[in-house]
């Protein structure tokens, strides 16, 4: 039981502004080693500002600034050596599908290329290994060279989970991966997230309040970029939630 | 439950209001059009009658001959050839210039107050009148620099002189791939040059290319700029000869051998001048249709 308490991710009183607007006030929380922690919350709640500042993609909006300490394994991301070892140690799955304008293979293969692997053989493995990953492989093994951008939606978010195992990440963050996809793709990708977390460990950002029930080991309501409970799943979807918003909103009494 | 069927006074009578809407409807459409028309007459008359009068000079040979008889006669060979240097040197330097610098400006460039005044410099220099930029090239490159009056001086005034509009062009077209491509790449430990040469600029070519060649019917129709640095009434040169010049000769350009055949020279043929306007405007055209041609096969391999 030791190894579960493992800690990936530290977060210690996050703050995020952008600009003079602050839209996170100073949230700390732990993630462990193969678990699925869910985030849950309304729209605005600043979920996917969180997500950017572990893997510091927040550098690239010009007016964003935060402040607090978030380590990634032990080491502090804000003095992080290589931010592209950074990168490719977390995946990150965004919202909205997004195949790249380019082929399958090389959207599975860019992650690989950009850190200096150019070993045909290996890429060939890898790129097959990630699309099976993601349930993909079947469905597009044969036309490896057409346009990512052509798949369907639900193909493309699996061709975006596709690419964001590509990097070999061990921890995997989604952001609201169902969004834009019908419920059964949903479902298919469910079963690849519970296939993936016996060697990952997951950050699920989820609108869906069912899905973090279906999927998560712990379950963490933000609002209005404040942290009101981070408790055990069955905990939070139960009576014994402490704070009356948590009851409310997993009962869909609001949001 | 039953729905309660219309009645039958009739819900889509037409009422005063309706025919009001549908008079101001028309009365729009009707005036839209005309102005629409109003802009394709001009060019069709003015090409019309160029041709109609250039028709006694026109032909292959009109292009490849050499002026004679005191500029009187004759065809435009070495302003044809002159432009053609005077285009392709300028483009070839304000291209890559003008490129990187739109990459610059769009994908690294943050905004503090270095960038706004690069950017208040792109836009005012897009707005200096073109006989302000020959004064400058004068200046700066024909004395200053001492490149003297030549072809070089008169290039890199034209490149200055397109430089704003190639930067504005590009980008736009660089602004025009989405955000989410590039945070894919830096999702996944990208760079930002990796991101740039992998997906924003094979995105983009279409749209930079288009506002590149655009700038080459600019280039070749300005007629103060090159006078003032490099452009001469004549110079003797080889029938059909590619390469008569040197960076630093002198050389004839089309625009200005038109002003001169118009407003310098007496007793030119009469179907001289018009050929020759004929043969800048034709060249320009057909750059322009090519830009438009470029764009439409570029835009059918669009990737999303």
């Amino acid at each position: 039981m030791s190894a579960a308490f493992v800690k990936r991710i530290e977060v210690r009183e996050l703050r995020v502004a952008y600009g003079s607007k602050e839209v996170i006030h100073g949230i700390s929380f732990d993630v462990y080693q193969n678990e699925i922690l869910a985030v849950i919350g309304p729209a605005q709640s600043g979920k996917s500002s969180m997500l950017r500042v572990l893997n510091r993609t927040i550098d690239f909006a010009a007016s964003a600034h935060w402040s607090g300490m978030v380590r990634v394994d032990g080491e502090d991301v804000r003095r992080a050596r290589d931010v592209y070892a950074l990168r490719r140690k977390i995946g990150m799955v965004a919202p909205l599908p997004v195949g790249l304008p380019l082929t399958i293979y090389d959207n599975v293969a860019f992650a690989p290329r950009a850190s200096g692997l150019d070993d045909e053989h290996q890429l060939d493995q890898l790129v097959e290994r990630c699309l099976r990953q993601a349930a993909l492989w079947d469905e597009v093994k044969d036309r490896l060279s057409s346009l990512g951008t052509a798949l369907s939606g639900g193909q493309q978010q699996r061709l975006t989970i596709a690419r964001a195992l590509s990097h070999q990440p061990e921890i995997l963050c989604l952001d609201e991966f169902s969004i834009a996809i019908d419920p059964v793709t949903t479902m298919r990708i469910e079963d690849v997230l519970k296939e993936l977390r016996r060697d990952m460990t997951i950050v699920l950002v989820t609108n869906l309040t069912q899905q973090a029930r279906r999927l998560s080991d712990r379950t963490m309501f933000l609002w209005d970029g404040e942290l009101v409970e981070l408790d055990r799943t069955e905990v939070i979807f139960s009576s014994a939630a402490r704070s009356q918003r948590t009851r409310d909103y997993v009962a869909g009494v609001f949001g | 439950m039953a729905i309660a069927p219309a009645p039958a006074t009739g819900r889509f009578a037409r009422t005063a209001h309706v025919a009001r809407k549908e008079r101001a409807e028309l009365v729009a459409r009707a005036v839209t059009a005309a102005m629409a028309a109003a802009m394709v007459l001009p060019l069709l008359l003015i090409v019309g009658h160029l041709v109609w009068l250039a028709w006694p000079s026109l032909g292959l040979g009109f292009i490849l001959d050499v002026p004679s008889r005191g500029m009187t006669d004759g065809g435009i060979w070495p302003a044809f050839v002159g432009t053609l240097y005077l285009v392709g040197i300028s483009l070839l330097v304000s291209t890559p210039v003008g490129v990187l610098a739109a990459v610059y400006l769009n994908e690294y460039a943050r905004d503090n107050w270095f960038n706004r005044v690069v950017n208040l410099a792109v836009i005012n220099l897009a707005g200096v009148p073109s006989i302000v930029h020959a004064l400058f090239g004068l200046g700066a490159f024909v004395y200053a620099a001492r490149f003297g009056y030549s072809i070089l001086s008169a290039s890199l005034t034209l490149a200055i002189m397109t430089l704003p509009v190639i930067i504005a062009s590009t980008r736009e077209a660089l602004a025009s791939v989405p955000m989410a491509f590039r945070e894919a790449c830096w999702n996944v430990g990208a760079s930002r040059w990796q991101t740039i040469r992998a997906v924003v600029l094979p995105n983009s070519i279409s749209g930079i290319l288009t506002g590149v060649i655009l700038q080459v019917s600019r280039a070749a129709g300005e007629t103060a700029p090159v006078m003032f640095t490099g452009a001469v009434f004549y110079k003797s040169v080889e029938r059909g000869n590619l390469f008569p010049y040197a960076l630093t000769d002198q050389c004839m350009a089309l625009s200005m051998h038109l002003y001169t055949l118009a407003t310098q020279v007496p007793n030119v043929k009469e179907s001289l001048p018009y050929a020759t306007a004929v043969v800048l405007l034709g060249s320009v055209l057909l750059v322009n249709a090519t830009a438009i041609g470029l764009r439409v096969f570029l835009r059918g391999r669009k990737k999303w």
